[in-house]
């Protein structure tokens, strides 16, 4: 608490926020917010407080429950290609397991940074180029977007991690596969259940917006209603959307909770 | 470290849980009809596709600037919006401030429910409520680093010190006081790095955002897809890709720095 200390230096990072945070939001064209009707907003307001119950199930195979189950089939099997391919990702990536090497790590990061930069969008558009459209591209494109993600945030814990017990088996003799086995595996485990169990959430969010571009799931049809204007449609696929990832969230703090 | 963090503690409960999951792999297998063999067979079609797409088309890149910078300043307007009103709500979102269950569990509720609408289809439903234009991808961007930072917010609230807060109420300081002087101070530098997060999370987001017309970059890469311009998307997406890592290095060394 030395706030005299550095208060030169406060005011400066200060005001140079501030200036960074005016000239962006002077430089958007509010011009859209004119055109912007409380009665149009009140019409979308009104179709979304009634749900269209009739889609929720109709044994079709295109209702409700079984795009949304397979919403989550994309989201489970993306996550879990990931996850697994993440691990490898990440120890290549850990520069406190290249101790010495400077460029292994940095590759294996610069890997990950790339996979990452990619939007889940661009990957389902290329994967239903390649596979065709179908829930098996967005599960190709959650996977190889989330190795990268996973990639980083495995490395990250890897580096920070507590390096006393991995220590201690050193000077007993371990070897590099032992004390990773023994030492950082069960250290890293929750943190890296946590993360996937994350990103397994992100991905149930990410697999409903996917059938944007043809990649399976719920996505599609919320977009033709949306664009149908069927707010009744629409409603009951948000309401939909929102009750499944909020159940998977509620499950996935469960397991948190048991992992600590 | 404890015995019941090693591998071999419990060890029948963690074949249990490893054949659940291999179990659920299975399933959405089966569902998602994946077929790995698939992507191996039509490698072909990729080769095609990355053929045109090694070609970027440099030429495009003066087109491309102006939509970027729009972008930036969208995300970065979003971000603070975003975050203005994710640090109060976040504060009524904990027990640690509210000494109140049934607000902590309402305003928890309300944020689920926020963070559960993929920032896409938030950016749909808002181009259809408010219309199509940059103004509509900073709200979409607003309200999902609302949804994003609060929960962090509330979050590391739940971990910090409580000897600060019981020292505040033990010389008679009200709710306010205590989340301003006890709370505020401990999770400031978190927050601030969690803004940084949150803005990398929104550059990446808002390069898509235009796809369902939410103004910035997107734009320029929906009419590009659509159109084939392999060499101008690719071109695009390099441009994404060296913002991106911009400001992911320019955030990380600020959030390395506030630790």
């Amino acid at each position: 608490m030395t706030r005299s200390k550095g208060s030169m230096k406060r005011i400066l990072v200060g005001a140079l926020t501030a200036a960074v945070i005016i000239y962006c939001a002077a430089g958007i064209d509010y011009s859209g917010a004119a055109s912007f009707s409380p009665k149009l907003a009140l019409d979308v307001f009104q179709g979304l407080l009634k749900p269209e119950w009739g889609y929720f199930y109709d044994g079709s195979g295109e209702d409700l429950i079984s795009l949304l189950l397979l919403t989550i089939g994309i989201a489970f099997l993306g996550t879990a290609i990931a996850t697994v391919l993440a691990i490898p990702l990440a120890l290549v990536s850990a520069a406190n397991l290249w101790k010495g090497h400077t460029l292994v790590p940095r590759i294996g990061k610069l890997v990950c940074n790339v996979l990452r930069a990619f939007p889940e969008l661009v990957y389902a558009i290329i994967f239903v180029k390649i596979v065709g459209p179908g829930p098996f591209a967005g599960v190709m494109a959650i996977g190889v977007h989330q190795i990268g993600m996973l990639g980083k945030l495995y490395t990250e814990e890897m580096e920070a991690m507590d390096e006393g017990p991995v220590e201690a088996m050193m000077a007993v003799g371990a070897n590099f596969w032992q004390s990773l086995f023994f030492a950082r595996v069960p250290q890293l485990m929750p943190i890296y259940t946590t993360l996937s169990l994350n990103h397994f959430e992100i991905a149930v969010r990410s697999a409903s917006t996917l059938g944007l571009v043809g990649a399976g799931g719920i996505g599609a049809p919320l977009i033709f209603a949306i664009q149908a204007r069927g707010w009744a449609k629409v409603s009951i696929i948000l309401l939909g959307v929102i009750v499944t990832v909020f159940l998977i969230d509620m499950l996935a703090g469960v397991i948190r909770k048991k992992l600590r | 470290m404890k015995i019941k963090d090693t591998v071999h503690y419990d060890w029948y409960k963690k074949v249990l849980i490893f054949l659940v999951i291999l179990a659920g792999i299975v399933a959405s297998a089966v569902v998602t009809e994946a077929d790995f063999l698939e992507v191996m067979q039509n490698r072909k079609q990729m080769y095609l596709f990355l053929e045109k797409f090694m070609k970027p088309d440099f030429a495009y890149i003066p087109k491309i600037l102006g939509p970027m910078m729009m972008t930036l300043k969208m995300s970065v307007t979003g971000t603070v919006l975003g975050v203005l009103f994710a640090v109060p709500i976040a504060f009524l979102a904990t027990e640690v401030v509210t000494s109140n269950k049934a607000v902590t569990f309402v305003v928890r509720f309300i944020l689920d429910v926020v963070r559960t609408i993929p920032n896409l289809l938030l950016a749909a439903l808002m181009v259809a409520i408010v219309g199509i234009g940059e103004f509509t991808g900073v709200l979409t961007i607003a309200v999902f680093t609302f949804g994003l930072v609060s929960q962090l917010i509330y979050e590391s609230i739940e971990t910090i010190d409580f000897g600060p807060i019981e020292a505040a109420q033990a010389v008679g300081a009200n709710k306010i006081q205590t989340a301003v002087w006890a709370v505020w101070p401990q999770v400031m530098s978190q927050i601030a790095g969690y803004t940084f997060y949150a803005l990398e999370i929104n550059v990446r987001a808002s390069t898509v955002l235009g796809y369902v017309g939410a103004g910035g970059i997107g734009v320029m890469l929906n009419s590009s897809l659509a159109l084939l311009q392999y060499g101008r998307v690719s071109i695009i997406i390099l441009v994404i890709l060296g913002v991106v890592a911009v400001v992911d290095f320019v955030s990380e060394t600020i959030r390395r720095k506030l630790r």
